[in-house]
Parts: C-alpha cells; structure tokens; sequence
C-alpha cells in the first residue's frame, strides 16, 4: 500500500469534505472555512479558489461565517496565513467534491464512458446528457474522508482566481446591512454594561446601586455590570455607577511613560540569542550605533468590542468576532469550568480588530454575565472608554544597533539589541490562567498571564548581505500594561529601526540609500520590489518642493513571506505630512489582485498613522488614552494618496498581504523627513513634538 | 425606571413612534425600537461619524443626538437611502470602488457623504475630504472612499 499522499495542513486536521462544502438543490455551494472575514476579503478570495476547482460561477458560492458546532477548526485567522492555510486546503477538498459529483455523475447517466466537463455546476456529458451538483446532491455523500489522490487543478488555471472579483460581504455592508455581531438581535435579548476601574490596578472597594428600576447590577468580585431590557437605560446607569464606584490601586504600578525605553532595558527579560557571530570572529569598531523605539499602539476598532450569550439548560451559546472560535471555545471552557461540548461559539463580523482586539474579553464578560440570566440572550457591548481604555496593546518595543562598514561602504559587522513586551495574548497561549482581563478580578480570582512572549522578533534579521551578525532579544517578562497580537507583530518596530539604520549608514558611506540597499539586498525577488517602488516614485530623478522628501523601505515579511518596498513621500517643517506612498509587493500567486492592493494600501495607511501619531497614553494607575481625543489616528484630511505595483509571479504559491506593508511604511517616512528636513526621529510616533525635539539636538 | 414618553417622526418616510426616554440618543431608538441597525455605535459623542443619518436632509450623529429633538422630523438612516431605483449613487460607487475593509465605518460615511453631495454636487477632492474629515476609519480606505464620493459626484 502507497503511503497516504500529502495534505494540506488545515484539510489533515479536518479530513472530512462535508466539514468544508455543503450542497443541496439550491443551485448554490456552501463553502465553509474555519478562517474569519475581518474585513481583508479572506471569504471572496477563498470562494474564488473554490470556484475554481468545483468549475462554478463565484456567485454561487456562499460562504459560511465559522461556529464550533459545523466548522473545521483552522485555528486562529492571523498571522497572514489564511490563504496559504485554509486555500490550499480548500483547492483539494473541492477537487475531491469535484471527483465525487463526477463518479455519480458516470453512474446516472446512459454511457459511463464518455468524457465529462463541469460547466456551472452542470455536469455534461460528451453525448449531450447532463446532470448538476445539485441534482446529485442527495446521492452523493460527503461524510468522508479526502484521500489526496485527486489532484486540484493548479491555482490560476480558472475563471476566478487571478481576476479582481468583487468583495461578496460588501453589497450587504454598504446598505446598513452588514453581518456584525453588534447588530445581532435575539427575541428576549438584555443589555450589559461593564462598569471598569479607574486603572488596571483597580480593586472595587464599593458602589452605589443605581436609583432607578429595570436595572439589574451584576457583582462578581471586582467585575462589576448592569443589565437592563433597555440599551440606552444600561448604558446611562453604567455611567452613573461609573462615577460613583471606589477603586483602590494595587500592584505595580504601570510602568514608567516618562522613559519607557530605559525602563524597560533594566526590566526583567527572558534573553534569547538569535543570530550570534562565529567564535572566532574579531569584532570591528562600530561605525554607527543608534537607538530606535516604539510606544505601545492601539488596536482602535472603529467599533467597540460586543458579544451575545445565551445560557440554557447549563449549555452556552456565544457570538463573537474572536479570530479563532475554537481556542475562544477552550478559553471560555476553561474559565467557565463548563465543558467545551457545552459551549457552541458562532462567528459574525466585527469592526475591523488587526489583531486582538477586546472581542474575546466581550465573549467571555457576555458568558459571565448572562449566568445570572439562564435563557435569555445577554448582548454585552464595550463603550468607546473601554475599547480605548481596555484592549490588549500593541507591545512597545526598544532596539539599539550598531554596525561597521568597510572602505567601499560595505557593511561588515551587524549588533543588534532588541527589548520588546510580547504579543501571545490570545485565547491559548496563557499557561497560568484564562487570557480574559475580568477573569482576573472575580470574587475567586484567576492569575493573570502578564508575560506573553513572542513575536517581539518577527522581522528581527534583516534581509540584506551584512556580514557576521549578533542579534539579541530580551523579551520582557512582566507587565502591568496587557499586550497582544497587533498586526505585524514586532515587525513595525524592527523593520523600523533596520531600515532607519541603513538609511544613516547610507548617509555615513556616502550612498545614496537605494543604491546602498541593493548593495546588500541579493535576493532577486527583494531587489525587484525596491526597484519597481523606487522606479514608480521617481526615485532619483523627480524634482521635489523644498520642504518634500522621498524615503525608502523595504522588507520581506517575517523573512520568508511576501516582499514589500515602500517609497513615501513627506512634506515637512516642524509638521510632517505623508504625502504619497508608492508601494510595490510581490506576494506569489494573486488571488485577487484588488483584494491584494486593498489590504497593502490599506495597512501601509494604518503603519502611517502608528508611525505619525500613535502612542498609548497613561500615568502610574491609568490608561489615559481612552478616547479618540487623546488617542488621534489618521483621518481623511491627512491620509496620504497610495499606489500599489504588483509583481506579478503567478508561478509561486501565494502569501498573505495584510502585514506586510507595516515596517516598510514606518522606515520610508522616517527617511523621508530625513531627506526633507536633515532631521532623524528615531522614536515613534514622527509627531511634531519628536520632530521638534529633533531640531532642537 | 426612567419617565418615559412618546416621540413621533418619520423614519425613512415612514411615521414611527418611540416609546422611550426621551433625553436617550436617538441611535438605541434607530438600532432597537425601530429595527433599523445599519447606523453603528462607534464613539457615543459624535467624534467618529459611524453613526451619521440624516436629520431634515442634514448629516447629524444620531448618537449624542436626543430622542426628544427629532420630535416631528424627517430621519433618514443608511437603509433609507435606497431608492425604487435601488442603491444611491454614493453606494454604487462605494461598491464600483471597493471602497471598504471592514465596513463597519462606511454606513456613516455613505450617508455624510450623500449630504455632502446634496449640498455640492461637484466637490473638489479637498472638499470631500474636508467634508468627511467628521468620520473616521481604521482600515485605511480613506483614499478609495475619497474617490468613490468623486464618482458619484460625477454621476450625478
């Protein structure tokens, strides 16, 4: 007997092709992915690819948004990995589907014989005859396992992958109609409200109940909540109770916002040795060294977090806009002391999140909460002050680095030192206690995961020719700041600094910093994007205004994913504006390439605003940036123009491109003002008080 | 509880009635009394713009925007914007242009921006963005929504 052949990693932990497809006599497919839609436009490009192998219009693929009781488990939709992940598992369960209508197709028709073709789901035959994957739908079963013996047509060779199709949640999104999981409405349903500390720190001393009837308070512990048949009447008593409840600070205190970067080199770290130069290697004078920082960066959903849960005979029922429904289901089990079989968590959309939002705390405060409410839908919404105030941040992060050049500019020797919070927040990854904030402020409190290693280093070495290289990071063991995944990781801050740095070495050998970078760049896919973007803004020979200025950065994306350059341009005075950004990326095979520059100008806009405005604000026992006011994003008068150049590789798997455009966006507009000003910013966000501070020097 | 009163507008040309406290935002009454949940709770004091409708033709944020003041009013959510026709011209070209990630911003954006063009039917590109400068957007499709607003300008 053959060895069973190899299978994707998502379709080997979910085998069974009715767990991806249902067909019934519709004349419609459901494709169900374990991958979220998060606004990047994962349900069209995998409907595409679905389209594709099943020979159908994409218009007859629905996509089902995931839930624990049908889906396959695919683990959390991040990482840039979904279409790598759940398409090409989808490229060979359809094959197989495809292989299944097919065989019953040959028993139901007159001459088993003669050649067949699928053409929108019909299934004809040679001699005329023909059937469809519907009319076969009940004679076919799908309760079984892929074999990995039907091999799927290669991807692109099809009507729809490859082509622009229109995104299949936005018809909906643009008639008020969308699919979020705030605008779920059950009968019978209640609203909560969530009354927070003053600060993280914050132990509830006391409270007053409110005055008025049809409110309800939930008290457990520290966690504290209302309850009310009317919205408005929850949310109005959740203000006054906020304005009269105690809190009492405990702990550390936050950690220093005076000198973040000096706190945390002298904070404990666990170090971890990543790239250390040969033992016999004589270390060259540093040419250079300089140190770069990031401040810890919001989330900022446009749409606070929300959840609805629904108890009944001691089973739960959650709808959230968690990235992952199963590890939100293990997390809940856990912290709810329920078993898994009991809970059913069902995906519906969000405000876009970048990572981990406060959706899953939302899930697990709904869950908390409707306990005291058995058969009653309980819809717990985050307020803006919350959303601000209470998400899991963006790690900020510290890197000194040095190096030396030779004679004809080369460099010869890399020292890189970085200090980072980590990003392992989500629901999983906390090995003492459930990753919910409230579950640390029950009556019976659980332990808090302060430390959440990890991603810190994505992107840490850089993807150029630069000699021996020692690379350090202390990943950052304790802090009374939360953390998690935001987009990107550790890449925004490293690809930051890296590029920064070439930049002033550039200046230091007296190369101009595009030449200087293909010096170093040998990976032909790396140059061709730098010189597509370079060559798009007119690197070189376009005349700027004065106080304009055009900086470069480029990255391959956690070092072995997709390629990205950016060039922006800025005009500058003791105010920065980011004028343009031009932006070429090479991400393999295009799934849909307006889909692709969608997601690429779209994060390379949201690097701009970290990068320019962006900094968690607090003092020793609060969150002070919790509103829009005191935490500024970009907005429609200073978001920057952007193109995006795709090169095209259509013989190369496909990468994700939602991340890949963060670090080289931050490093290009910090060259730039550079070039524009003669000034360098090395700590985020380039705001006018960092600039300012910078002509001062 | 909380006194609560009748208030009575229209609500996408249709004649409702709101048994509600009145000094509550007008925005609990869009999404639950009167089953109209495109217009999105964002920020709650008008600085984000998710939850713009129209007042009398006028773009107001429904969120800090009491009950009692749209007392025999005209309001107009996102799901009243359709015509017999079907979409406006503004969320045509938001679909012709993509021009969304998440979504969750763009009901207000549509429906700002249809003010804007009721008002300037040819807006320069600063004019739009100066316009919508009163929304917001985390995803970062600013410019495609800047030039969806241009094209439908120059459809109307």
């Amino acid at each position: 007997m053959t060895p069973p052949p190899h299978l994707p990693a998502s379709l080997a932990a979910n085998p069974v092709v009715g767990q991806w497809l249902r067909f019934d006599r519709s004349g419609f497919v459901e494709l169900m992915p374990g991958k979220v839609e998060l606004g990047q436009g994962i349900v069209t490009a995998l409907a595409q690819i679905a389209a594709d192998q099943l020979d159908l219009d994409v218009d007859r693929v629905n996509v089902v948004y995931p839930s624990t009781s049908f889906s396959p488990d695919e683990g959390q939709t991040a990482g840039s990995r979904s279409v790598e992940e759940s398409g090409s598992a989808i490229q060979q369960v359809c094959a197989e589907a495809r292989a299944l209508f097919l065989a019953a197709a040959r028993e139901t028709l007159s001459d088993p014989r003669q050649e067949f073709e699928v053409e929108d789901g019909r299934i004809v035959g040679a001699k005329g005859e023909s059937t469809s994957y519907w009319a076969l739908a009940d004679s076919v079963d799908l309760n079984r396992r892929v074999t990995g013996r039907v091999s799927p047509k290669p991807l692109g060779e099809g009507s729809f992958v490859g082509v622009s199709s229109p995104r299949k949640d936005l018809a909906a999104k643009v008639r008020g109609k969308g699919f979020y999981v705030q605008n779920l409405k059950l009968p019978g349903m209640l609203h909560a409200r969530v009354i927070r500390p003053t600060g993280p720190r914050g132990l509830l001393v006391s409270f007053e109940e409110p005055a008025e009837g049809g409110v309800t308070v939930v008290r457990n512990g520290s966690f504290l909540a209302v309850v009310s048949e009317s919205e408005a009447e929850a949310v109005r008593a959740a203000a006054m109770m906020r304005q009269s409840a105690e809190w009492q600070a405990t702990g550390d205190p936050l950690p220093s916002s005076d000198d973040l970067p000096g706190f945390m080199k002298l904070a404990p770290a666990e170090s971890e040795e990543v790239a250390i130069p040969p033992a016999d290697f004589v270390r060259p004078v540093a040419t250079l060294r300089a140190q770069f920082s990031r401040p810890f960066i919001a989330h900022a959903s446009m749409g606070p977090s929300c959840a609805v849960a629904l108890w009944e005979d001691g089973s739960l029922r959650v709808w959230s806009s968690t990235q992952g429904v199963y590890p939100l289901r293990a997390e809940l089990a856990r912290a709810l002391s329920t078993p898994a079989d009991m809970i059913t968590v069902q995906y519906l959309e969000g405000a876009g999140c970048y990572g981990q939002n406060g959706s899953d705390d939302a899930a697990y405060e709904a869950a908390l909460v409707a306990q005291h409410f058995p058969d009653r839908p309980v819809r717990l919404q985050w307020m803006r002050h919350e959303e601000a105030g209470w998400e899991p941040y963006g790690p900020a992060a510290v890197a000194e680095v040095a190096a030396s050049l030779d004679d004809a500019g080369k460099i010869t020797f890399w020292n890189y030192e970085l200090w980072s919070y980590g990003s392992s927040g989500r629901p999983g990854y906390s090995k003492v206690g459930p990753a919910f904030w409230a579950a640390g402020q029950l009556e019976d409190p659980y332990p808090r995961e302060h430390s959440h290693l990890g991603g810190a280093t994505r992107n840490i070495e850089p993807g150029y020719q630069i000699g021996a290289r020692r690379i350090l990071a202390h990943n950052m063991k304790d802090t009374s700041i939360r953390t998690s995944s935001l987009r990107s990781l550790g890449a925004h801050a490293n690809v930051f600094a890296i590029e920064s740095f070439m930049d002033e070495l550039a200046v230091e050998a007296g190369i101009d910093p595009l030449e200087f970078r293909l010096m170093h760049l040998d990976d032909q896919r790396g140059r061709t994007v730098v010189e597509r973007a370079a060559a798009d803004a007119g690197w070189g020979t376009q005349d700027l205004p004065d106080d304009h200025g055009l900086g470069i950065g480029y990255a391959r994306y956690k070092g072995t994913s997709a390629y990205c350059a950016v060039v922006a341009e800025v005009e500058a005075t003791s105010h920065l504006q980011v004028v343009k950004l031009t932006i070429a990326v090479d991400v393999g095979k295009v799934v849909n390439p307006d889909g692709v520059v969608n997601q690429v100008a779209g994060g390379a806009i949201q690097a701009t605003s970290w990068t320019t405005c962006e900094r968690v604000g607090y003092d020793s026992d609060r969150i002070t940036s919790d509103s829009w006011e005191s935490y500024p994003i970009l907005t429609f008068t200073t978001a920057p123009e952007v193109t995006v150049a795709l090169v095209s590789r259509p013989g190369d798997p496909p990468m994700g491109a939602g991340e890949l455009a963060q670090g080289p966006t931050a490093g290009a507009i910090g060259n730039a003002l550079f070039r524009a000003i003669g000034v360098r910013v090395r700590d985020m966000p380039i705001d006018q008080a960092a600039i300012l501070r910078a002509l001062e020097v | 509880m909380t006194s609560y009163s009748k208030v009575r507008f229209k609500a996408n040309g249709r004649p409702v009635e709101v048994d509600a406290n009145p000094d509550s935002p007008l925005l609990y009454a869009l999404r639950n009394d009167l089953d109209l949940p495109g217009t999105m709770y964002g920020c709650g004091i008008g600085y984000c713009g998710a939850c713009f409708v129209l007042i009398d033709g006028r773009a107001a944020t429904s969120c800090d925007t009491p009950l009692w003041s749209v007392e025999n009013k005209d309001v107009v959510t996102i799901e009243g914007l359709e015509g017999p026709d079907g979409l406006n011209p503004v969320q045509r070209a938001f679909i012709e242009e993509q021009a969304a990630q998440c979504g969750y911003c763009v009901a207000g954006i549509i429906v700002n921006a249809t003010a804007l063009l009721d008002e300037n039917s040819q807006p320069t590109e600063a004019e739009v963005r100066e316009h919508l400068d009163r929304n917001m957007c985390r995803c970062g499709s600013h410019p495609r929504m800047i030039a969806a607003v241009l094209k439908a300008a120059g459809e109307l």
